[in-house]
């Protein structure tokens, strides 16, 4: 069964289109320098429209999650984590902790992680994250 | 609005709580203003403004035969009811209308006829967090409880001793879903559904509903329910999903509520006598207490461990059993309204002796919005 997938929308196309081509695109306001995510053509810190798109490090650090022992039918049988990580560059986002036991003793609170993209159609590639040696 | 200017004068449940197949989503707020226009003694021709989540004003309205002339479908999930008496309140002292009703029914464990939310892949949740694989709000109001734990030292212990503490409460209350005691070993050994949440940490499922009535104190004098008096109200709302939290240790939304809430009522936390503090999740009133500034930073789960909040404690706190153990039908938040204004009018299964404030707070969403209302049966 397909995973349920995003619909991009013209203000997120950039994060989607990155994601494709293997970079994890923010945005920073040019005026006030703040880096931020989810996407949107303004600055939610200083409300300037005058924002770039910056391509993120893929470090971040693990800020919280379950492990969801109930899948959702589309997202197999076995329990998997679902995890808030901090980028370096300062947003969090959402994702799962790959490539890794999905127990409470391989994930650790504020452990280092990296980006990895996985493909799922022809369309939409998602980030997912994965632990390194700090 | 000045304080202790408006008032209730009709609360009421559904007749029948738990497991009701014979009503539909739309029956249970039909049956819960029928029984609270009853205990208010007023018909329908009486009432002219009205307010409902779930459901859409206007069904409600039209199906009980009122005629509103103040409407409120502010829908900002669980703690919805909360934001409606605050502003309920403001419009009978505003003089849009002189006599709100607001209903609440759900069909959570029967699924008759439910409110449907569609999920839509373009939306910030469609984008950005279904992909992961949330689904039902255990995978979602839940996500924040580590980082919680991690930063105030509260356990997986303690947030058991919360679920063994309501069942406490449960069981002096025939209405409550689930009454029998449980242990903390019992907790933390209940199925896992989504680490760190055990069954027993999570909210029940039933079919349920209440309403409220509310007109000016000046009127409320004439009815003949005991006055509960709206002394002070909070609402905030911080985030959309779960993930743009801004600090997975603290609710903004609650911190912005509870602050508007004290400061309308002019009290302390020394002044209160009785709490509820909507607990979808075990973690989520522990946020509560410290969010609203009933304990320091990382101090909540010494009000558990020293069994303050429990039966003969001097914080009571979700004495009906609450949604842990009570009655959780999806937006809870009615729930604790009602047991607020049993306890001041004195007529709670597990009544505290003497109370004269009540703190009610209810969480919206994941943590996106919260609604806080204070009661006083003192004039």
């Amino acid at each position: 069964m397909q995973r349920a997938l995003p619909q991009p929308t013209p203000e997120t196309r950039h994060f989607w289109d990155g994601c494709k081509a293997g970079e994890l695109r923010l945005q920073r306001c040019r005026a006030c320098t703040h880096t931020y995510f989810p996407p949107r053509p303004f600055c939610p810190q200083c409300v300037s429209r005058d924002v770039e798109v910056v391509v993120a490090s893929g470090r971040a650090t693990l800020y919280s999650y379950v492990i969801n022992h109930r899948p959702r039918p589309d997202m197999g049988k076995e329990p998997h984590s679902i995890a808030v990580v901090t980028l370096a560059e300062g947003p969090r986002m959402m994702t799962n902790i790959v490539d890794c036991p999905q127990t409470p003793e391989a994930l650790v609170l504020d452990m280092p992680l990296e980006v990895r993209f996985e493909p799922q159609n022809d369309d939409i590639t998602l980030p997912f994250f994965r632990p390194v040696e700090g | 609005m000045k304080s202790k200017s408006i008032a209730v004068v009709g609360a009421a449940e559904t007749t029948r709580m738990g497991a009701v197949p014979e009503l539909s989503n739309l029956g249970l707020n039909l049956d819960a203003a029928l029984n609270a226009m009853a205990d208010a003694g007023l018909t329908p021709q009486d009432i002219d403004g009205i307010a409902t989540a779930g459901e859409h004003p206007w069904t409600v309205s039209t199906m009980l035969g009122i005629k509103p002339k103040w409407i409120d479908s502010t829908n900002v999930g669980g703690c919805s009811y909360m934001v409606h008496v605050r502003h309920a309140a403001a419009a009978i002292a505003a003089g849009y209308c002189t006599t709100v009703l607001i209903t609440h029914g759900e069909s959570g464990r029967s699924q008759v006829a439910p409110a449907r939310y569609a999920p839509n892949p373009g939306t910030l949740f469609g984008q950005f967090e279904s992909p992961y694989g949330l689904g039902a709000p255990v995978t979602q109001v839940t996500l924040p409880a580590l980082r919680f734990m991690k930063e105030t030292d509260t356990t997986e212990e303690d947030l058991a001793l919360l679920a063994v503490i309501q069942r406490e409460w449960a069981a002096k209350n025939p209405r409550a879903f689930a009454r029998d005691p449980i242990t903390v070993d019992q907790v933390l050994s209940s199925s896992m559904i989504a680490y760190p949440f055990r069954k027993l940490l999570c909210c029940l499922v039933t079919d349920g509903g209440g309403a409220l009535i509310l007109t000016s104190a000046d009127r409320a004098k004439d009815f003949p329910t005991k006055p509960v008096y709206i002394m002070g109200t909070g609402e905030g709302i911080e985030h959309s999903i779960v993930s743009m939290m801004a600090d997975m240790s603290t609710s903004g939304a609650f911190r912005l509520s509870g602050e508007a809430a004290f400061a309308s009522a002019g009290i302390t936390h020394a002044d209160v006598d009785h709490v509820m503090l909507y607990d979808p999740f075990a973690h989520v009133p522990f946020y509560a207490l410290e969010d609203l500034g009933f304990c320091g930073r990382g101090e909540a789960k010494y009000l558990y461990r020293e069994r303050h909040t429990a039966p003969g404690g001097r914080l009571p706190v979700n004495t009906s059993g609450g949604g842990l153990s009570y009655q959780h039908s999806g937006m809870y938040g009615m729930f604790a309204l009602q047991e607020s204004v049993r306890q001041m009018r004195g007529i709670a299964a597990a009544q505290i002796e003497g109370a004269k404030v009540s703190v009610c707070h209810g969480i919206g969403s994941m943590f996106s919005a919260a609604g806080t209302i204070i009661f006083t049966n003192e004039a």
